[in-house]
């Protein structure tokens, strides 16, 4: 239960896949230009990588090594056909407003990436919630940037009319460039918060999950100890020695 | 020619070294003198044949020469200079162009103090730059503007622009103009809607696009609708003069913009030979603020000599193209605007060949990368 809960966290606020790992930008900057249009994407990518972190994972010792990319990319294909044509037949209007952002979902990187580093590694019930987590995370990240983004550029939240009817509405939150300040605004708040809450002795640092370098300080260069090494899982004795110095680390700091 | 040069340097050097080793042996011989390394090599070097190329032993990091004037003072001619252009805008529209200056002024000023105390920076209010953004932007401003909208452009201009990207000198693009495009986006009705009590047609440069006659006496006066700082070409030519003569600005960039534009309006213009047409296009619209004003900006321009000029030939064609092809009647800000990020780009393809290398040994150099 524990692991459950950490990895909904870790998919929430540590590691969310918007702000903290700027991962899935296209989407997070093309289709936030309201709340609804936000958590539809968000909740429809969540339903996605779920499933294919499920079945990755169930999968994960009988794809091999070296076609994996492809076997990940057939399978997350399959669950966002069938996402988009319920959605077609349930949510017209919602498949009208995401468009061709809907089949892109299958190369959208939060959810290639974690099956790369997550599901391919770990075992079915944490990776599905691992999915979770992550999913959620970018819901709330879409839905928090398409409200604000809402809220400044129309001046409503879900189609409800939230401002006095003096406000009138800066145009340019819902036009390309508002995404960008939208986001960059609140990746900045994120990152006030966490710096504070490390002042406060907080470990706020990204749990290890798949490859537990960070990848900013890795000295390797373009990931070749992790990509084409067969021996490259969590029952690597080399990558269990990693994790545990860093655990060890971590509980010096604490210790501290 | 490089070899020359290089071994001329090496002789140079030795000869350094053996007025070094004769210093040695006299501050040895007289320990009393406290600091002979920095007064004997310039003696010894007196005697060399060529004194001008030593290499002088304790150096200081540049700047060696100092002007008297700094960062402020040069702000503050700006404000000067701009304040024929403000004045007839407040007598030309009303108290209400008085109180969009003071706010766009205040707002600018505001965010900037509110930033250096967040960030824990330097207060930079009081080098008066933060103000020169606050009146540029409402000089650009049409009359009717709310004055909540002007505050946001101001705000918006100094924080995201300037601020975020590190403060004074840092900022990639002219804030002023880039508040005036983000209220441009935001606000389109706003933004373009100049009828005033005084005047209610068109602007001149609209009119001038729809086949409409102007009267280019009123346009350079002044007399026009328009934003509350563009449309007296005397005053803005009379602030442009005093920059000029107290050597603030130079006419590399300025000239180059209004020649090139001028060109391009009689090649694409449509009208052929035509003066009067000629002169109100480069009298209507935001060309004169723009050309003397705010493409002249310290930060924003290029600092080579050749690239302010091919700076100031892509503004003109840029401005062309927006004011004759574009689906509106103005372009000067956007034109600066994009003017801005290419600066980078102008600045690497016109360096100047640095003082040791010819023109082929640089050439070779760069291609060589750094070595």
């Amino acid at each position: 239960m524990n692991k459950i809960g950490e990895r909904l966290y870790n998919g929430l606020i540590k590691e969310n896949p918007t702000f903290v790992l700027a991962l899935g930008m296209c989407p997070t900057l093309a289709v936030t230009t309201s709340a609804m249009n936000g958590l539809g994407m968000g909740l429809t990518t969540t339903a996605v990588l779920v499933l294919s972190n499920l079945i990755i994972s169930i999968l994960r010792k009988v794809i091999p090594n070296r076609v994996r990319i492809p076997a990940f990319i057939v399978i997350v294909a399959s669950f966002v056909t069938m996402v988009q044509l319920l959605l077609q037949a349930y949510l017209p209007s919602l498949n009208d407003a995401l468009g061709v952002y809907i089949p892109l979902i299958v190369v959208n990187c939060i959810i290639l990436g974690r099956a790369e580093s997550y599901a391919y590694h770990n075992k079915p019930i944490a990776s599905f919630f691992d999915g979770l987590g992550m999913g959620l995370g970018f819901s709330v990240a879409l839905t928090l940037i398409g409200a604000l983004r809402e809220i400044l550029g129309v001046g409503t939240v879900f189609g409800y009319k939230i401002t006095p009817d003096s406000y009138v509405p800066i145009n340019i939150f819902v036009l390309a460039p508002g995404a960008f300040f939208v986001l960059a605004f609140v990746t900045a708040i994120m990152n006030a918060v966490k710096s504070s809450m490390e002042k406060r002795g907080k470990n706020v640092s990204k749990f290890g999950t798949g490859c537990t370098d960070d990848c900013s300080k890795c000295g390797k260069k373009g990931c070749e100890h992790r990509f084409y090494d067969s021996e490259a899982s969590a029952e690597n004795p080399n990558r269990k020695k990693a994790d545990e110095a860093k655990k060890d680390n971590a509980n010096g700091k604490e210790d501290k | 020619m490089a070899e020359e040069i290089k071994a001329e340097v090496k002789a140079e050097v030795k000869s350094d070294a053996k007025a070094e080793a004769k210093t040695e042996v006299k501050s040895a011989d007289k320990p009393e003198v406290k600091k002979p390394e920095v007064k004997k090599p310039e003696a010894a070097a007196k005697k060399n044949d060529k004194p001008e190329m030593s290499i002088p032993y304790q150096v200081s990091s540049n700047p060696h020469v100092r002007a008297k004037s700094s960062t402020g003072s040069i702000m503050l001619m700006v404000i000067i200079s701009l304040l024929p252009a403000a004045g007839f805008g407040i007598y030309n529209f009303g108290i209400k162009a008085l109180l969009i200056i003071a706010v766009s002024i205040a707002s600018a000023v505001g965010t900037e103090a509110l930033c250096c105390l967040i960030m824990k920076k330097k207060q930079t209010v009081s080098d008066l730059s933060a103000i020169v953004t606050g009146l540029l932007l409402a000089l650009n401003l049409p009359v009717t503007i709310k004055w909540w909208m002007a505050a946001l452009g101001a705000a918006f201009a100094i924080l995201v622009v300037k601020m975020l990207f590190g403060g004074i000198g840092q900022n990639f693009m002219n804030p002023a103009l880039a508040g005036r495009c983000f209220l441009l986006i935001s606000f389109p009705l706003q933004m373009t809607n100049f009828v005033t009590d005084a005047y209610t047609g068109a602007t001149p440069l609209a009119a001038l696009k729809s086949g409409e006659a102007v009267n280019i006496t009123d346009m350079i006066l002044g007399k026009t609708s328009g934003t509350i700082g563009e449309t007296s070409v005397i005053c803005l030519l009379i602030g442009a003069c005093f920059l000029l003569i107290t050597g603030i600005i130079d006419l590399k960039v300025p000239a180059s913009y209004i020649v090139s534009f001028a060109v391009f309006v009689l090649i694409f213009g449509g009208h052929g030979w035509d003066p009067a047409y000629l002169a109100a296009q480069l009298s209507g619209g935001g060309l004169m603020l723009g050309a003397f004003f705010m493409a002249t900006d310290y930060a924003t321009r290029p600092i080579t000599k050749w690239g302010q000029i091919v700076y100031g030939i892509f503004l003109g064609v840029l401005t062309g193209i927006f004011r004759i092809f574009g689906p509106s009647a103005e372009g000067v800000s956007y034109a600066i605007i994009i003017g801005n990020l290419i600066v980078p780009l102008i600045e690497k393809a016109t360096a100047p060949v640095p003082f040791g290398f010819t023109k082929a040994s640089f050439k070779e150099y760069k291609k060589g990368g750094k070595k």
